[in-house]
């Protein structure tokens, strides 16, 4: 965004240590939404947080390098897609749209893939929302 | 928060707006905690304070950050009108049940049925989650939509590559070179508009 962020060493040190952690917190919030507070929602946030710090300290042209246009572009859709798909496999499986009863032999099992499921779609979208976004918004005065 | 919000209206320097709209949402995040609505509260401190101030915050970047004022537009009108509708919606709020009352019809027409049934049917430690994902998993692909389609629309909007600067940025310093670690604290005197070939994906960003 500016080049004068870039080149302070303390920022560009710490954030490449913190990077990984917030990462590994939000793929921690993904996966651990059926047990505690959190979810795809809250995780994409904190993923694309990770890369937003990234594109903050290192510049928009580096986090291209690292995740490219057409990566979160197809994710954004690849989101929405894994959503709706669980839906019309539980439409081909017999049942409503988006029961995901049916999805095992044990319907709790099912449920719990469905819910795993149609919140990695919420992630994986929210997360290439966010990073779309703010990359749009950030590329626009460089 | 009201005194927050009370300086958000009066401050004109965007900069400062933006950051205690950052502060109000994590005041509500707060509040929501003290309501035992984590879920809630965490998405509010992500979405609100965090995701939401950086955006807020890169769309300075390209405007401005000082509000004009118009001189001489004081507005009464409007100020009747919004006094009006604040009062009318407080007005409503009268008829709603207290905080925490067990005879509210939120308590009474499907929660029951999902806070029973919850483990029975879905078999998920997080009640909120199985709302979420389950039960109410029509309005969160609605939601997930709405996500998708405000990306798609700035996609649409600003995403289609940068034209050449019409207005010059004359107080900004030269762009330094983007190529790595090496060229920290070598300030290129490039020309801004340089090369379109060394700004990786420029044109499709």
């Amino acid at each position: 965004m500016n080049t004068r962020m870039q080149q302070k060493v303390v920022l560009r040190v710490v954030s490449k240590f913190l990077i990984p952690f917030i990462l590994l917190f939000a793929l921690y919030v993904q996966w651990h939404g059926d047990f505690g507070p959190g979810g795809g929602f809250q995780a994409g946030v904190i993923f694309a947080a990770g890369f937003i710090l990234y594109a903050l300290i290192y510049g928009v042209e580096r986090t291209r390098q690292v995740i490219p246009a057409w990566v979160t572009r197809s994710l954004l859709s690849v989101g929405v897609l894994l959503y709706s798909g669980v839906g019309v496999a539980t439409l081909l499986m017999g049942g409503e749209f988006l029961n995901y009863s049916v999805l095992a032999h044990v319907p709790t099992h099912g449920q719990h893939l469905g819910v795993l499921l149609v919140e990695a779609g919420v992630g994986i979208t929210v997360f290439s929302a966010m990073t779309t976004i703010f990359i749009a918004f950030a590329g626009q005065d460089s | 928060m009201v005194a927050t919000g009370l300086a958000i209206v009066r401050l004109r320097n965007l900069f400062a707006v933006v950051m205690l709209t950052g502060i109000f949402s994590l005041l509500g995040a707060a509040i929501y905690v003290i309501m035992d609505a984590v879920d809630v509260a965490f998405t509010e401190a992500a979405v609100g304070a965090g995701a939401s101030t950086v955006l807020m915050l890169g769309t300075l970047a390209l405007t401005t950050s000082q509000e004009k004022v118009k001189p001489g537009s004081n507005n009464l009108l409007a100020f009747v009108l919004v006094v009006i509708t604040g009062g009318i919606l407080i007005y409503g709020t009268f008829d709603m049940p207290h905080y925490g009352e067990a005879t509210a019809p939120v308590h009474n027409h499907v929660a029951p049925h999902y806070l029973e049934k919850s483990t029975a049917e879905i078999d998920l430690p997080n009640v909120v989650t199985s709302v979420l994902a389950s039960y109410r998993g029509y309005d969160t692909l609605g939601e997930t939509f709405v996500i998708f389609t405000a990306a798609a629309g700035v996609l649409a909007i600003i995403g289609r590559g940068r034209r050449p600067s019409r207005s010059p940025r004359a107080p900004q310093p030269a762009k330094a070179p983007r190529d790595g670690l090496e060229r920290r604290g070598i300030r290129g005197r490039r020309a801004n508009d340089h090369d379109p070939s060394d700004t990786t994906g420029g044109a499709s960003s």
